[in-house]
């Protein structure tokens, strides 16, 4: 259960990236984010992942306020909620297996973390988890020799490894060809049909979120447009979603996470 | 748009040259390097002769046996003071870098742990900030003439090189899995074995080796200071104004340098 009330985020120059937004989620929905780039979409979901913290108004997870918790009680809740990107966040030269068992790191001990970077300790748990994609048998592969498909299915193997009871996905489909692009959102949407658990993604393919997820948000300058179940949904409400937005969008907002100049290393003496 | 024919970048890039002659041309000055000199006829007969006192190489049996054990000597100073140096940067590395911070994932300013980075840094400093040799002149009257002063001094400065440039190698990675990490829950030390050990594993294995390779050169000139190993036998071979062992001597540095290279390269081919 999410609840947001007349909840903003205000940067430092005073720009909105969210704007008095009231939402309600409850557990199993399968949530579809869309709007313009620029809308707030990825600061919505770094809110909901207890990743941003709120400037304004009220946010409950799971019935708590995640910023009213101590450090170790927010960590844990982070664990429980799985998250996915455009670009997956694996390290190249990590082994496939270590990549998905990284999954469980919110979960376990650090005994067992260390433990599990000599040997592998669940390499069954790794194996089921890939195979669905069939990658098990890349599981001992180095993640630098898969593509830029099969590496998004690893951390999507990473996810559903996790087990979260939140999934918060943002644009996990942006970087893949239709085709792979709708095998991911299906099974997604299959995993958190299956387990329950409450999926929120932001997409761009306007098509998906309609066609695979229940219900569907339209942002715009964040505030929500439009916030119904995916059938009720006429071309004329995306158009005015969209309507106005230059081709070239403007560049997504300031992104804190974006990495910034890096300095260059001194190695002299 | 006559304005934009020029390049805006020109103007920037003059400065900077005109600036960067000004600074170095009186530092040249003070510094009193004439490159001349050096091709001078009475220097150049000068500099022959004493390149001429070191051939040929000594290659007897005896010195050669003292070689083997010096050159063992400084291989073991230099490997365990990187090895004690790491046990010090390592821990100095993560307290003082930004990287596996989990209050910078929000934004939030935590004054506890700024303080804590900025104490281990500070320590850092002092550590580096002394350098290796007044440490061995110290150390060589508390364990006396022999390898251990070296050993001691190498730790401690190294130890601080080390932390700084861990750290800094550790904050100039990809930290796009580590945040994903630590947004997902996981713990500093755990993102730091899962996302940013192997983003920066090979530069970090480089360096290490190419500090190894530094750390023989300067247990060598600790030697002079009486700490030890082939400088040690340099010193005595210098003063008794024998050149073919000094060269003898030099051939082994080279060779050790050239070993060190090898190993980083063959070290970075497995982390790889």
């Amino acid at each position: 259960m999410i609840s947001l009330a007349a909840l903003s985020v205000a940067y430092a120059g005073g720009r909105r990236a969210l704007d008095g937004v009231d939402l309600s989620i409850a557990p199993g929905e399968r949530v579809a984010l869309i709007g313009p780039s620029g809308a707030g979409k990825t600061t919505l979901l770094r809110v909901m992942g207890a990743n941003l913290r709120p400037t304004g108004g009220q946010l409950q997870l799971d019935g708590l306020d995640p910023w009213a918790l101590n450090a170790r009680q927010l960590q844990g809740l982070r664990g429980r909620v799985g998250k996915m990107y455009q670009a997956p966040p694996i390290p190249p030269r990590q082994r496939v297996i270590t990549a998905v068992l990284a999954g469980r790191l919110g979960q376990w001990p650090l005994w067992r973390a260390v433990a599990s970077l000599i040997y592998p300790l669940d390499i069954d748990g790794a194996r089921a988890a890939l195979a669905p994609f069939d990658l098990a048998e890349r599981l001992f592969d180095r993640c630098d020799q898969l593509s830029g498909g099969q590496l998004q299915r690893v951390a999507l193997a990473r996810l559903f490894y996790q087990q979260p009871q939140l999934v918060l996905a943002d644009e996990p489909v942006s970087a893949l060809d239709p085709t792979l692009a709708r095998s991911v959102a299906v099974a997604l949407n299959e995993d958190a049909k299956r387990r329950g658990a409450t999926l929120i993604a932001s997409l761009h393919a306007v098509e998906l979120a309609l066609s695979e997820f229940s219900r569907v948000i339209g942002l715009r300058e964040g505030r929500i447009v439009f916030d119904r179940p995916a059938a009720q949904l006429g071309v004329a409400d995306i158009e005015a979603l969209y309507a106005g937005v230059p081709y070239a969008s403007a560049p997504e907002a300031h992104n804190p996470d974006a990495p910034s100049a890096r300095p260059r290393l001194t190695r002299c003496a | 748009m006559s304005a934009s024919q020029h390049d805006p970048a020109a103007r920037g890039r003059a400065t900077a040259l005109v600036l960067a002659v000004c600074v170095l041309w009186p530092l040249l000055q003070i510094a009193q390097f004439e490159p001349a000199v050096l091709f001078d006829a009475g220097n150049l007969a000068t500099l022959g002769g004493f390149l001429g006192t070191f051939l040929p190489p000594a290659t007897d049996t005896f010195f050669l046996g003292f070689l083997a054990s010096a050159t063992l000597d400084t291989l073991a100073i230099a490997t365990i003071g990187i090895a004690l140096a790491m046990l010090i940067a390592v821990p100095l590395a993560l307290l003082s870098t930004r990287s596996l911070s989990i209050g910078r994932l929000d934004g939030r300013l935590r004054p506890v742990s700024e303080a804590i980075r900025v104490c281990a840094r500070g320590l850092t400093l002092v550590l580096r900030g002394v350098p290796e040799l007044v440490w061995a002149l110290v150390f060589v009257r508390i364990f006396g003439l022999g390898p251990a002063a070296g050993v001691a001094a190498l730790a401690i400065t190294y130890g601080g090189m080390l932390a700084k440039v861990y750290a800094e190698i550790l904050e100039s990675s990809d930290l796009s899995p580590t945040r994903a990490l630590l947004a997902a829950g996981s713990g500093r030390l755990a993102a730091l074995g899962y996302g940013l050990l192997p983003v920066a594993s090979d530069e970090l294995v480089s360096y290490t080796v190419y500090r190894w390779e530094c750390a023989v050169r300067a247990s060598v000139v600790m030697g002079f200071v009486g700490a030890g190993g082939l400088g040690q036998l340099m010193d005595q071979s210098m003063k008794m104004l024998n050149g073919g062992e000094a060269c003898s001597i030099l051939i082994t540095f080279l060779l050790l340098v050239m070993a060190a290279d090898a190993l980083s390269a063959w070290l970075r081919r497995q982390v790889r």
